[in-house]
């Protein structure tokens, strides 16, 4: 069954049309991966399924509902949350800190409850505290839980990154260029923890420009060029598409451009 | 939770964090130390300079222009500069001067109706220019005042225009069963006022303490350090936004009921734009990141303005000379003076 289905998703911006008439389902447990070369509107669709962008048509249906035109904040309320592209963290608080506050949804408290200290309040952070310290021992961070995140190295941060997003309890994960600027043991981690994300249930979305990655990785991949679909299916088929492969090696612009 | 608490106190610049269990607790030195604070202004103060109803008013204006500044305070903490106070100060004064000249309410009826008016009309007017973020959030604040300055003008006989509202009533006696808890303020003495601002201050730093160290401050400070990401996660922002926003006005309101009613009238240059901007600087001098912030730098200029009659002229050359100074030397305040100084503005780059 489909857990995300984007129908003919269309955005412009002015006169560009970033992205164009784009659609794709994902499998309940499945890994997609979206890709193309630079400036193909990867991102762009990135922020119309999570709503951080309008889009001009089309729409998004998550568990059979519409989520366009939700907040961003519902529609990670739902279950479908982000990730960044780059290292985007609460940098003046600790590891700990920042999948702590990430717990915000799962808030039993009000907000009157969380300032008088209620008893429903105490317990909210109990549960999210050893819920955090569970994330960050999964995610290999227990060592550097108590480090200011701007103080952290590069491939922690990622993590942290993941970690923030888990702490929303996702059903669909959306991870913006998990891989990039990593070298091949960094990725090759990396590849493995987001295996074990999926094994646990949650469905995942990727962006991605390291192929290598991405063909090991999806099981379906999504082709952009240009802001257009131009293929779709398992690393095998797209592999041997040639529209991809013309996309790829800038040969039969004209044709793909069609 | 278990997140640090260093908004009393200081900010350690890297490294350690405790748990969740010590959250919202003081350490034994911070305790000591409000104690002492609170010792100071309600003993020491009177013992010390209660004859002296000039003394006593200068401290008096302190705390309370350090209760309204506690509140701008609560805005930097979801990382806004906010230049509209003297807005909601003014908005609390009329507040209170309408309400007791014209329908006669009692005074400790006035005080949290007026915070609560500067409440609504902030959350009403924040929903839409808290989506601005940086300079532009802090111009549109910085016309606000001048627009709320200019509404109070020409509000004709509701405000009564440049003329203002005088003679506000004192506040009143408190009894309960016939006996006097609270005996009626008079003229002649100011140290009745010089009381309830204390116990305003007190109770405002309490409540600014409490709000900072829960999860409600920790959403606040998500705010300041990426709205974005904290959305990603399902804080709902504008929601958050709005409720830091309110409270801030709030102290506001309840700061400029007390002006009102301590200097029996209101008019609408009483606050004017560099009033929002001086509550904006307590802040800044004091520390962004403590609380005691805006304690510290509105105590230590208000004192030292009084002190140095002779260069109240040039108040806004100083107060302006100060900022600058204050930016590039002492970003994080007169308070980071006793921490280990990491080399960065917490706020930095803002």
């Amino acid at each position: 069954m489909a857990i995300l289905d984007i129908q003919g998703i269309t955005k412009r911006f002015g006169g560009l049309t970033a992205v164009n008439n784009v659609s794709f389902s994902v499998e309940k447990g499945a890994i997609l991966s979206v890709i193309g070369p630079n400036g193909a509107g990867k991102s762009t669709l990135f922020k119309l399924i999570s709503s951080f962008l309008p889009p001009t048509s089309g729409r998004v249906n998550y568990n059979g509902h519409t989520i366009t035109g939700l907040a961003p904040h519902e529609v990670a309320r739902r279950g479908v949350v982000r990730t960044f592209q780059e290292t985007t963290i609460f940098k003046e608080m600790t590891a700990l800190q920042n999948v702590i506050v990430a717990h915000q949804l799962r808030c039993r408290a009000t907000s009157l409850g969380i300032y008088f200290s209620s008893a429903a309040a105490r317990a909210d952070e109990e549960r999210f505290h050893n819920n955090a310290t569970e994330i960050l021992d999964y995610l290999g961070l227990s060592t550097v839980k108590h480090m200011l995140a701007r103080n952290l190295p590069h491939g922690h941060l990622r993590a942290l990154g993941i970690a923030v997003a888990m702490a929303a309890e996702p059903k669909v994960l959306l991870l913006d260029e998990p891989f990039s600027g990593m070298n091949i043991e960094e990725t090759d981690a990396a590849v493995k923890l987001v295996q074990g994300i999926r094994d646990r249930g949650v469905t995942i979305v990727l962006v991605e420009h390291d192929m290598s990655a991405v063909m090991r990785i999806s099981d379906k991949i999504v082709v952009l060029n240009f802001g257009t679909k131009i293929a779709e299916g398992t690393p095998t088929e797209v592999k041997r598409d040639e529209a991809v492969i013309g996309a790829y090696l800038g040969e039969a612009d004209e044709e793909v451009g069609h | 939770m278990g997140l640090e608490i260093n908004q009393l106190t200081h900010h350690e610049g890297s490294g350690s964090s405790r748990i969740a269990s010590e959250n919202g607790r003081l350490s034994f030195r911070q305790k000591l130390r409000f104690a002492g604070f609170v010792l100071i202004l309600f003993v020491a103060v009177p013992i010390l300079l209660g004859r002296s109803p000039y003394y006593i008013t200068v401290l008096t204006n302190a705390a309370i222009l350090s209760f309204i500044s506690l509140g701008v305070w609560i805005t930097f903490s979801i990382g806004r500069m906010n230049l509209a106070q003297g807005a909601f100060a003014l908005v609390g004064g009329y507040a209170v001067a309408i309400l007791a000249t014209r329908y006669g309410v009692s005074f400790w009826l006035c005080l949290p109706l007026s915070g609560l008016i500067s409440a609504a009309l902030g959350a009403l007017i924040g929903w839409p220019v808290l989506r601005l973020k940086g300079v532009y959030f802090a111009m549109t604040t910085l016309s606000l005042t001048e627009a709320i300055r200019l509404l109070a003008l020409n509000g004709g006989d509701i405000t009564k225009g440049a003329t203002g509202i005088v003679n506000i009533p004192r506040p009143g006696a408190i009894g309960l069963f016939g006996l006097t808890i609270v005996p009626e303020f008079n003229g002649a003495d100011p140290l009745p006022f010089y009381f309830l601002a204390c116990a305003l201050l007190v109770l405002g730093l309490v409540a600014v303490w409490r709000l900072s160290t829960s999860r409600l401050g920790w959403v606040f400070r998500s705010l300041r350090q990426n709205e974005d990401l904290a959305t990603s996660i399902g804080i709902n922002v504008a929601k958050y936004r709005v409720i830091a926003f309110g409270a801030c006005c709030f102290m506001g309101g309840i700061g400029g009921a007390f002006f009102a009613a301590f200097h029996q009238n209101i008019y609408p240059a009483t606050y004017t734009i560099s009033d929002s901007v001086n509550f904006m600087l307590y802040c800044f001098l004091g520390g962004l990141s403590y609380i005691f912030g805006p304690v510290v730098g509105a105590f230590l200029l208000v004192i030292a303005f009084e002190l140095l009659h002779a260069v109240q002229d040039y108040q806004a050359l100083i107060y302006g000379i100060l900022m600058i100074v204050c930016m590039l030397w002492l970003p994080n305040g007169i308070l980071s003076l006793g921490t280990r100084h990491d080399g960065k503005g917490k706020y930095g780059g803002r």
